[in-house]
């Protein structure tokens, strides 16, 4: 069965291979390429597919290697999903640093995106924690690699899309916690304007930062939306919320073609941004409907049918606010509409790697229904208006970029070239990396 | 908001009895013993004993595995873990060995009995080699191991043994009957076992499971009957303090293979799965 990333786009893998020792990668050179690594396939586009070769399944590797109480340094194997993680750090009071809207992903595919959370203006990306990993290589090096040893490799591996070899395993550094709770607030903002406003206090005193945005709103109320901050709840009992829940409802098949529409998207909106009728809410609530609303329905990727969801994430800097609007209004006027539009500011706090996405300035993520050639003409805009402005899109939410758009946006790419794994290739990289 | 400070008390004294129990258990930790170490099912039935500090012999013959599994289980709270490196695919070598383990590392609280092989029907068929290989580790091994297990268990009175048998061996299919037949075996010879040690405090487990996603079965098409390793050992951990004496895992099983033993032997052999 050939595999599928989380946009439904379908993997071209001649062969595929599931690791479950770290021994079983030591015979990679044997392989028959090219290959590339496949965590729990929460990427959208095609970071995580490959045409022809080996496709090497990684989630089943997901062995603990080692966890010191006294620091919170844990060494893990690279299939471990960050679900997992989390049932065995929160009890013993500590937390996952940065992590991304979904709790079903690999530290590998992590690493290899090197992810960002609702805290980029405290902590950074994930690989500003990553102590160390360990690396195979297809021409049989088996590397440790850290900022004190194959420094080169380790920045290049820290955002580097699964190209430079196999990641086995890796330490990170973990955040203390003493509740698994955290205090949130939602506060409904007006416009775009209050969302600024209402950011640049947040940053200081609270931990968790990100909006949602009504894209279908529009003129005054463009950018109107629920702002949500938070912190880790002082106090309580940890082992008090060990009870993790599976998915409460799953989308077995894939919705019909009209589930989604303008209308039913236009209600959702409405229906979301009315749902809080104060201006402000204070709840305390688990780290799992904080953190993970969207896992609480299992394949809800589903819900945009056979042809799948597109999702568009883009950064421009914190001095291009003039684009980003721009970037409202095309989208409200194309009328594609979007189920989920996320606002967060990233700060300041740089990463190791070389490739990594976050960069200072304002992310803005939605999804779209595939609708083939309309989308590809809507995507190209946005990204004109991205590239004008300095601006970058998220690889391991992208399917559409064009080779130019890219290395525009990432011109150390060619540099990076120098690092990857002969062995190793993706659909994503096939078609960003060709020359014009 | 609710009251969370009398909350988190009111579980806090819940913990604190909990605390007391694992007392006892600090002192005198749970021994779990498990051959086949290495099987994607004994990984998953290990983690929840590790969860709750026991400590472990561990049993089969790749030492590189048997590390990163000792290392899975001390990160999660495992007292001890003691690996041996041995080949599991003789009566008498098997039987040896597990009474030199048990000599060394007392007799064990719970046992699982998982290693085993699936090989290839019409291949076993071609090669004796191979089909001597498949009867050795997949019965002769075990049979070894509990002969042993019965003297030492039985002598302390206590204990659970559960051994990893298979749907397969409730009916000789065309498609894999070498396999079912040592599984049939198995499930036999604990069959047995079972009324021979319930008077002396030891109860015996046969685990059936049916298509589970493992090393194992890596080459089959993924297939939404193909249970996931946890959920089986989840299934094998609730039969031991329940003290189901066969466990059907998942339970569909049941259902599906009391219909297949029952099909008369006239369509029965006409099927070709
Ligand atoms: C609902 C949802 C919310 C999300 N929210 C966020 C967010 O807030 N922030 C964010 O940054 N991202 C977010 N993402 C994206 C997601 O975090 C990334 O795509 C992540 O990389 C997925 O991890 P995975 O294990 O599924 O990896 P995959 O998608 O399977 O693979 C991703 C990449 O990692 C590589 N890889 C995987 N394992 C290894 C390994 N062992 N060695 C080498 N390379 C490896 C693959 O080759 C591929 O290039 C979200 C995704 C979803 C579905
Ligand atoms: N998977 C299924 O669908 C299924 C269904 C019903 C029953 N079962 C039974 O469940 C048990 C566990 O299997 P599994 O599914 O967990 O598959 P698995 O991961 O492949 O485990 C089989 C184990 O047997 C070990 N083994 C094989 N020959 C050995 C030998 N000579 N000495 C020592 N160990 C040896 C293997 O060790 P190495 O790692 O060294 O190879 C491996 O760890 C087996 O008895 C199997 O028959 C499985």
């Amino acid at each position: 069965m050939p595999t599928h990333s989380w946009g439904r786009i379908k993997g071209q893998e001649k062969d595929s291979k599931i690791l479950h020792w770290r021994k079983d990668a030591f015979a990679l050179s044997q392989w028959t390429g090219p290959v590339l690594a496949y965590g729990l396939g929460r990427s959208y586009g095609d970071s995580c597919l490959i045409n022809g070769g080996t496709l090497i399944q990684t989630s089943q590797l997901n062995k603990f290697r080692h966890f010191d109480p006294e620091t919170g340094r844990l060494s893990c194997e690279a299939g471990l999903s960050i679900e997992d993680l989390l049932k065995f750090s929160v009890p013993r009071g500590w937390f996952i640093p940065v992590s991304p809207g979904t709790k079903y992903v690999t530290m590998g595919g992590a690493i290899a995106n090197d992810v960002h959370g609702k805290n980029h203006h405290r902590r950074g990306t994930i690989g500003c924690h990553i102590i160390d990993l360990e690396l195979m290589r297809s021409n049989g090096e088996h590397l440790q690699c850290s900022l004190q040893q194959e420094e080169a490799l380790f920045r290049a591996t820290i955002g580097g899309l699964g190209l430079t070899g196999l990641i086995l395993s890796c330490t990170i550094q973990l955040i203390p916690i003493e509740s698994p709770y955290i205090d949130a607030e939602m506060i409904k903002t007006t416009g775009l304007g209050e969302f600024f406003e209402i950011d640049r206090t947040s940053d200081q005193d609270y931990e968790y930062t990100v909006s949602w945005i009504d894209c279908m709103a529009k003129g005054d109320q463009r950018g109107r939306g629920v702002f949500i901050r938070g912190n880790h709840a002082k106090g309580g009992d940890l082992r008090s919320y060990s009870k993790q829940k599976s998915p409460l409802i799953t989308m077995p098949i894939d919705a019909p073609e009209f589930t989604l529409n303008r209308f039913t998207i236009k209600a959702f909106n409405e229906a979301y941004y009315h749902k809080q009728f104060s201006k402000l809410k204070m709840v305390r609530q688990g780290f799992d409907p904080f953190f993970y609303p969207l896992d609480a329905v299992g394949n809800w990727n589903r819900i945009y049918g056979k042809k799948g969801l597109l999702q568009y994430q883009c950064t421009v800097p914190t001095n291009k606010v003039e684009d980003l609007k721009q970037l409202f209004d095309r989208i409200e006027r194309s009328g594609q509409g979007s189920f989920l539009a996320v606002l967060k500011r990233f700060g300041n706090i740089a990463s190791p790697g070389m490739m990594s996405y976050p960069s200072e300035g304002y992310t803005l993520a939605l999804d779209f229904r595939n609708q083939g050639r309309k989308s590809i003409e809507l995507f190209h805009e946005l990204d004109k208006i991205v590239i004008r402005a300095g601006g970058k899109l998220y690889p391991a939410k992208d399917a559409l970029m064009s080779a130019l758009t890219f290395q525009t946006a990432y011109p150390q790419w060619k540099e990076f070239e120098r690092y990857i794994d002969p062995k190793f290739q993706s659909m994503f990289w096939e078609r960003v990396s060709t020359r014009g | 908001m609710v009251d969370q400070s009398k909350l988190a008390q009111e579980s806090n004294r819940n913990l604190r009895a909990k605390d007391k129990e694992s007392e006892k258990e600090k002192k005198n930790p749970h021994h779990v013993m498990i051959f086949g170490a290495s099987s994607g099912i004994a990984l998953e039935f290990a983690r929840p004993f590790a969860d709750r500090k026991a400590r472990f012999t561990l049993i089969a013959r790749d030492e590189d595995k048997l590390k990163d599994i000792s290392a899975d289980l001390y990160t999660r709270g495992a007292k001890n873990v003691a690996i041996v490196c041995y080949s599991l695919d003789a009566l008498e070598g098997s039987y040896a060995a597990t009474k030199e383990i048990i000599k060394q590392t007392e007799a064990p609280d719970t046992v699982l009995i998982a290693h085993g092989i699936l090989g290839d029907n019409d291949a076993l068929m071609k090669s004796p080699q191979a089909m001597d290989l498949l009867f050795r580790v997949n019965v002769l091994s075990p049979i070894g191991i509990l002969m042993a297990l019965e003297e030492a268990m039985g002598e302390r009175k206590r204990g659970t043994i559960a051994v990893i048998s298979s749907v397969a061996g409730d009916r000789g299919r065309a498609s894999n009957f070498a396999y079912g037949s040592t599984k049939s075996a198995i499930s036999e010879f604990t069959s047995g076992l079972r009324a021979r040690l319930l008077p002396k405090g030891v109860f015996v487990l046969t685990v059936k499971p049916g298509m589970v996603a493992t090393a194992m079965t890596e080459h089959l098409p993924r297939s939404p009957l193909m249970a996931s390793p946890k959920k089986v050992s989840r299934d094998i951990i609730k039969a031991i303090s329940q003290k189901t004496p066969v466990l059907y895992t998942p339970s569909f099983w049941r259902l599906i293979m009391f219909i297949i033993r029952h099909l008369p032997e006239f369509i029965f052999s006409r099927l070709k799965f």
